[in-house]
Order: C-alpha cells, then sequence, then structure tokens
C-alpha cells in the first residue's frame, strides 16, 4: 500500500514537472524586465501623444494610439501570459485564437450595425418626398 | 476463413481512464475561463463603443477625464504586474517569504489602483455625472466598474492566497493557485490596456 502509494507521488511529480516543462514555466527575470520596459515605453507614448496633442490630425492620432495599444497588449500576452503556441500542446493559443475571432465579430459587427442605424435614424437626413 | 481471420485480430478498449495528475488541467481550464471572461469586456467594449458618444447634452469625456490621473494609475496595475512576477520567480526557487513579500507589495499597488479608480468615481458623482445621466455614462460605469469589481476579487484572491500560503507553505496546490492568479491578474493588465486606449485616450481625442 505504502509502496504503491510512493510510485503514484513520484508519477505526480513527474507529471506535475512535466506539464511544467510545457506549460506555464518559462518565466524568467530577463523576461519579465524586458515585458515591463517595452509596456512602460508602449504606455508613455501614447498618453504624451494625447496630453501634448503631438499629432494635429484627432484621426491619425486615434489610429497611432489603437496600434501602440495591440503591440503592448501582444508584449503583455508574451511576457506576462507566457503565451506560445506550444504550451498545453497548443490548446491555450487554439483557445485564444477562438476567442480574437468572437472578439472581432462582436465588436466590429455590433459597431458596423449601430453606426449605420444611428446614421438612417438621424431626422431631417432623408427627404420623406424621395421615398418612392 | 476470414472469419477465423477477423478473430485472430485481437481488439483493445481502454477500458478506464489512464491516470492524470492532480491539477494536470486546471491551468487550461483556467485560460478557458479567462477566454470567456474576455468576451464579457468584448461585449462591454461594443455596448461602450456604441454608446460611448450619446452625452445626452450631458458631459462628455473632455469634461470629465483627468488623464494624468489615469497615468497613475496605469502606472499602479503595470507596476502590480511586475511585481507578482517577481513573486512567482521567488515562488520558483522556493523563497517563502520572499515571495510573500511580492505578493503583499502587488496587493498595495492593486488597492492603489482601486483607491485612485473609486476618487476618480466618487469626484464624477459629485459633479452630477452619475451612470444614469447619459447613455456614455452608464457604458462608461458598466466597463470601467467591471474591470474595477474584477481587480477587487483579485485583491481578495490574493489576500486569500497569502494566509494559505503562510499555513501551508509552497506546497504543489498552492504554486497552481499562484499561477491561476498569476494569469488572472495578468489578464486584467491587458484589459485595462483596451480601457485606457479606447475609453481615456480615444475619449480625449473626440
Amino acid at each position: 500500500m505504502s509502496a504503491n502509494h510512493d510510485t503514484a507521488t513520484a508519477h505526480d511529480r513527474h507529471d506535475a514537472h512535466h506539464a511544467h516543462a510545457d506549460g506555464h514555466g518559462h518565466a524568467t527575470l530577463k523576461g519579465y524586465l524586458t515585458g515591463f520596459v517595452l509596456s512602460v515605453i508602449l504606455t508613455a507614448i501614447p498618453f504624451w501623444l494625447v496630453m501634448t496633442g503631438a499629432i494635429e490630425n484627432k484621426q491619425a492620432a486615434a489610429i497611432v494610439v489603437m496600434v501602440f495599444a495591440v503591440v503592448q497588449i501582444v508584449v503583455h500576452m508574451v511576457y506576462f501570459l507566457h503565451m506560445n503556441s506550444s504550451s498545453e500542446g497548443g490548446w491555450s493559443m487554439l483557445a485564444m485564437m477562438f476567442t480574437i475571432i468572437l472578439v472581432v465579430i462582436v465588436l466590429t459587427g455590433s459597431l458596423w450595425v449601430m453606426y449605420h442605424l444611428n446614421t438612417n435614424m438621424m431626422p431631417g437626413l432623408h427627404d420623406m418626398s424621395e421615398i418612392p | 476463413m476470414a472469419t477465423a481471420a477477423e478473430k485472430a485480430v485481437p481488439t483493445f478498449y481502454v477500458k478506464d481512464e489512464h491516470d492524470h495528475a492532480e491539477g494536470g488541467s486546471t491551468m487550461l481550464g483556467f485560460w478557458i475561463y479567462l477566454m470567456s471572461d474576455c468576451l464579457i469586456f468584448a461585449i462591454l467594449f461594443a455596448v461602450y463603443g456604441v454608446l460611448g458618444t450619446n452625452y445626452a447634452a450631458g458631459p462628455a469625456p473632455k469634461d470629465l477625464f483627468d488623464l494624468s490621473l489615469v497615468a497613475v494609475n496605469t502606472t499602479m496595475l503595470l507596476l502590480s504586474s511586475i511585481t507578482y512576477g517577481f513573486a512567482m520567480l521567488t515562488m520558483e526557487k522556493n523563497r517563502v517569504a520572499a515571495t510573500q513579500a511580492w505578493l503583499a507589495v502587488t496587493g498595495l499597488f492593486g488597492l492603489a489602483f482601486l483607491g485612485i479608480e473609486l476618487y476618480e468615481f466618487a469626484h464624477m458623482i459629485h459633479e452630477g455625472a452619475t451612470p444614469q445621466r447619459s447613455g456614455f455614462l452608464s457604458a462608461f460605469f458598466t466597463l470601467v466598474g467591471t474591470h474595477g469589481l474584477h481587480v477587487t476579487f483579485g485583491t481578495v484572491w490574493l489576500v486569500t492566497l497569502m494566509i494559505q500560503v503562510g499555513k501551508r507553505g509552497l506546497i504543489a496546490a498552492n504554486r497552481r493557485r499562484l499561477m491561476c492568479l498569476s494569469m488572472f491578474w495578468h489578464f486584467l493588465d491587458v484589459v485595462w490596456i483596451g480601457v485606457f486606449t479606447f475609453v481615456y485616450l480615444m475619449g480625449m481625442l473626440r
């Protein structure tokens, strides 16, 4: 019984170690510091851009700020969440891809439909006499 | 003849599930939970995107937001992310006291974030910018408030784990729990990137 128990524990340890090796265990001090420095830069630049109004064109500024956000999200995923295509045998990457597809559909779909709804419901935009 | 050959071919069935180490699938399961949480935030972002310009003749982002306050808030969350990372590194070296210290620092940064956010909300409500005022403010308080609630529960979870580690040390179960909270905490920082970009920075650009 006790021998059986011991092998079970050894097996558990082995598995835990195995899971650790291909799981989320690639944390290093260098990785965290790189991620942190990149995040600080990627946060500071958009804040500086908006607070000083360095880019005159507001639409261009908005696009630049969004690009910085996307890059920073990727930096966080890689350096803080240790995301890569091989963790959990690729299943976490698959789950994330599925989520990203859903998020893109939800966001673009909602904004697109509701923007056009707002535009078309605007009073005075359409001359009623033109409607056949 | 053919039937005899078929009989000769042995058929295998795996009758019982082979052993899985306890907690072996926790990380993937927790990741899938985080992805579902991500969908909640996506829907709240979509709501904010749709309602974000419906001011109902009330205050607009430019009248309400103080970007330097948001910058301080962002710094707090970013610092708490890196200190949690240090906690994980000390955990891997099995240094209980150092892990607890870094967890405590993370918790303090989390509380600082919540304090600044509550101050901002109180200030806005004091000026009459309540959630009932306009579609923009309803969507704002729902989105930013949901993120704040996540940070609140993350902080409660952090304190719980500090007590667990204090009682049992860095056993396998506690390591697993700390890794789950690590993912949760970093995930909240990722959501905050979306919040400060779409709500605060792009709100000021309108």
